[in-house]
């Protein structure tokens, strides 16, 4: 069997997000950025898969050059190859854009299952997995809380507000997982030094054939316009208790204005 | 707060990156509950084993990680920093694999050190005993030769894992010869005769067993005598020039706590109208304390380097240890002071730290014992 996990770059989750005013994109290096936590969920999917089936798992990043640590972070669970597709016209594609690249840089390659996070810690879209799947024409399994396949059909429990619904589908398909269907382990250390000797295949736009003008800000569906910084923090409300027991009234009306309750 | 460190390569950066969120995910939580408990966290022991931490020292050929000491010790003051106890798990790990590793046999580093590197098995030290710790020599745990066996008898004190260890790296005496009449073997722990006392009640790392061993007509195969008869002296000398850099790193792991909380403290802390730290008497001491914790990691990697390099450290190591110990001391007794009451109540890491770091200044050679070899060496 044969997985891909696509991984992404992020900006450090505990770190604060710039917006180049500019372009009106983050500033993806001004801070410390990492592997996407999301894709941990995937990547354990997918070394589960390999230890039970020897699964052949490549992870596929659309990035800059800089972004060969997130690859190296993403190998160290133990994967056995990585897809880089780095062209400068990438640069401000929008998730669309992003799932167009995805797509083109899968229908190079073969494989049976491609594992996603359902969204990245810093756009938090979600669209980008259905995205591929349309643009692939694939089973789209999106939000799976549980994945099991068996020869070439797939289960998942897809996640949502009441519970869960089970979805099955023929292999190959499109999953993205939702942080709740497994505990990633930690990266072992004989991963780390072993990824920087794994096959890493670099690819442009023109070697997947893909139209630069048709990914990267020019051809964006969505438009960023204006942005504002976050208001700084307003001072609290304080109740006091004079002794009278008016407190507990004075915080539930608080509750209820706020809608809390 | 991170660390910032000079590495050699972005390996060992991926590396100190796994260890400080393995630190701060599964072993800072823990802490206090499991010293306050007295359990040993065997579960985090094996984690660490199946991270591949437990063998980093040592050559990938016999199953380790091929790191230098420069690496490897820095990755053991992270654990320390998050918790000392399974930082000292690894480093008297590590020391229990030492003689394996330097004068096994490549039989002997396939059965024997293969499991102990990958973490599949944890190992002991077994040397001091009741009537001899600093004076390692006037140990009489003896071990005689019967056809393909040895037989131990005797009692070791102190031994860090004991009950819990898979390995226990011993050392006995072979012949009436103070020095050359000692030999190191390898006792698997599930000998029958082997027993062990009650855990020591102790003042710190309460988590970490400590107990007698009791040798009681022990037989082990006649390969599980490492190196050399008489070999034995030697080799456990050598083994806590490497065990003392483990120690010194841990205590500057705790010191890095000790003024991390101290720091954040005085920066909330208000007396006076404003920060404690904007008090200079106390800026002061920070600023000391802070030193001190700069001092121990050159110190510690002035040695790690060196022997890296190939040069004898019995004496920089006795250095380190000596020095970042005692740092390790004050820097955690200062802590307490910059909590002022609170530094003295449980509510808080900082005495616990403290009560941690005074046995570094005792074990691996009390720090008299680190100035004999020092003053040995002038
Ligand atoms: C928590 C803990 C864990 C331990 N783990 C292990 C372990 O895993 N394996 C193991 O083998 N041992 C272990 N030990 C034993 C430890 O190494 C010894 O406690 C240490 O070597 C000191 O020996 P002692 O306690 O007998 O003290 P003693 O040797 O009796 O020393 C008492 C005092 O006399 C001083 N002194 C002794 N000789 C001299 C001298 N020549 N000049 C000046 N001063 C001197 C010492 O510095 C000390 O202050 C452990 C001990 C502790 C407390
Ligand atoms: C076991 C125990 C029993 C106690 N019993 C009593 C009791 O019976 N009655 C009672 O009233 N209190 C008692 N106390 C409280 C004790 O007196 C206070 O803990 C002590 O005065 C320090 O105050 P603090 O803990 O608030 O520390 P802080 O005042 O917050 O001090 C924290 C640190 O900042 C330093 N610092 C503060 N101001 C300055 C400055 N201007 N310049 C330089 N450094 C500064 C301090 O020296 C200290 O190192 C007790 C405390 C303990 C731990």
């Amino acid at each position: 069997m044969k997985v891909i996990v696509p991984v992404k770059r992020v900006p450090d989750t505990a770190g604060d997000k710039v917006i180049d005013a500019d372009t009106k994109t983050m500033d993806r290096d001004a801070g410390e950025t990492v592997l996407c936590p999301v894709n941990e969920f995937a990547i354990e999917e997918a070394v589960k898969l390999k230890e039970a089936t020897g699964a052949e798992v490549t992870v596929l990043l659309i990035g800059p050059d800089g972004a060969q640590s997130t690859i190296r972070k993403a190998l160290s669970y133990g994967l056995d190859g990585a897809i880089q597709v780095t062209d400068d016209a990438i640069s401000g594609s929008d998730a669309l854009g992003t799932a167009r690249v995805i797509a083109a840089a899968l229908a190079d390659v073969e494989f049976d299952v491609v594992i996603f996070g359902n969204q990245s810690t810093d756009a938090r879209t979600s669209l980008v997995p259905a995205a591929v799947a349309e643009l692939l024409d694939l089973p789209s399994l999106t939000y799976a809380r549980f994945m099991e396949i068996d020869g070439d059909a797939i289960t998942v429990h897809r996640e949502h507000e009441e519970g869960w619904d089970v979805v099955e589908s023929t292999l190959p398909a499109v999953v993205s997982v939702v942080e709740a269907i497994n505990e990633p382990r930690y990266p072992n250390f004989k991963g780390i030094m072993a990824a920087k000797s794994k096959p890493l295949d670099v690819k442009s736009l023109a070697d997947l054939g893909v139209d630069a003008a048709a990914v990267g800000a020019g051809d964006a569906a969505a438009t960023m316009y204006a942005f504002e910084p976050r208001p700084p923090k307003a001072a609290g409300t304080i109740v006091t208790d004079d002794g009278s027991g008016s407190a507990a009234d004075d915080l539930a009306d608080w509750m209820e204005e706020q809608k809390f309750i | 707060m991170d660390v910032p460190r000079l590495l050699p390569d972005d390996e060992a950066q991926a590396l100190l990156d796994l260890v400080t969120t393995i630190g701060e995910r599964e072993l800072r939580p823990r802490a206090a509950t499991d010293e306050a408990a007295g359990s040993f966290p065997r579960d985090v022991v094996a984690m660490l084993g199946a991270s591949g931490l437990l063998g980093l020292p040592y050559p990938v050929e016999v199953g380790g990680g091929g790191q230098p000491y420069e690496v490897y010790l820095q990755a053991l003051e992270e654990l320390a920093r998050a918790w000392a106890t399974p930082a000292l798990a690894t480093s008297v790990h590590v020391l229990s694999c030492h003689a394996l590793a330097g004068y096994g046999t490549p039989e002997q580093q396939e059965r024997l050190l293969g499991p102990l590197l990958a973490g599949d098995r944890l190992g002991a030290y077994a040397l001091s005993e009741p009537q001899a710790g600093s004076d390692v020599a006037a140990m009489t745990t003896r071990a005689r030769r019967d056809g393909d066996e040895w037989i131990l008898d005797g009692t070791k004190a102190w031994i860090t894992h004991g009950g819990h260890a898979d390995s226990y790296t011993t050392f006995a005496r072979t012949s009436e010869d103070r020095t050359r009449g000692i030999s190191c073997f390898v006792v698997p722990g599930n000998s029958p005769g082997l027993s062990f006392g009650a855990p020591e009640s102790k003042m710190g790392l309460t988590a970490s067993p400590t107990t007698t061993v009791n040798y009681d007509g022990v037989r082990i195969p006649a390969d599980n005598l490492v190196g050399e008869v008489g070999q034995g002296m030697a080799i456990a000398l050598d083994a806590l020039d490497s065990g003392r850099l483990g120690i010194a790193a841990i205590a500057t792991g705790v010191s890095q706590a000790a003024l991390d909380a101290a720091v954040d403290y005085a920066h909330e802390r208000e007396q006076f109208g404003k920060p404690i730290i904007r008090h200079q008497g106390l800026a002061f001491l920070l600023a000391d304390m802070a030193t001190r914790v700069g001092q121990s990691r050159a110190t510690v990697l002035d040695a790690a380097r060196r022997r890296d390099a190939g040069q004898d450290v019995s004496r920089a190591a006795s250095i380190a240890k000596l020095t970042a110990t005692d740092n390790a001391m004050a820097v955690t007794t200062d802590a307490v002071q910059v909590f002022g009451g609170y530094g003295y109540t449980r509510e808080f890491p900082v005495e616990r730290y403290m009560r941690e770091v005074k046995v570094m200044q005792i074990f691996e050679g009390t720090n008299q014992i680190q100035r004999l070899v020092i003053s040995r060496t002038l």
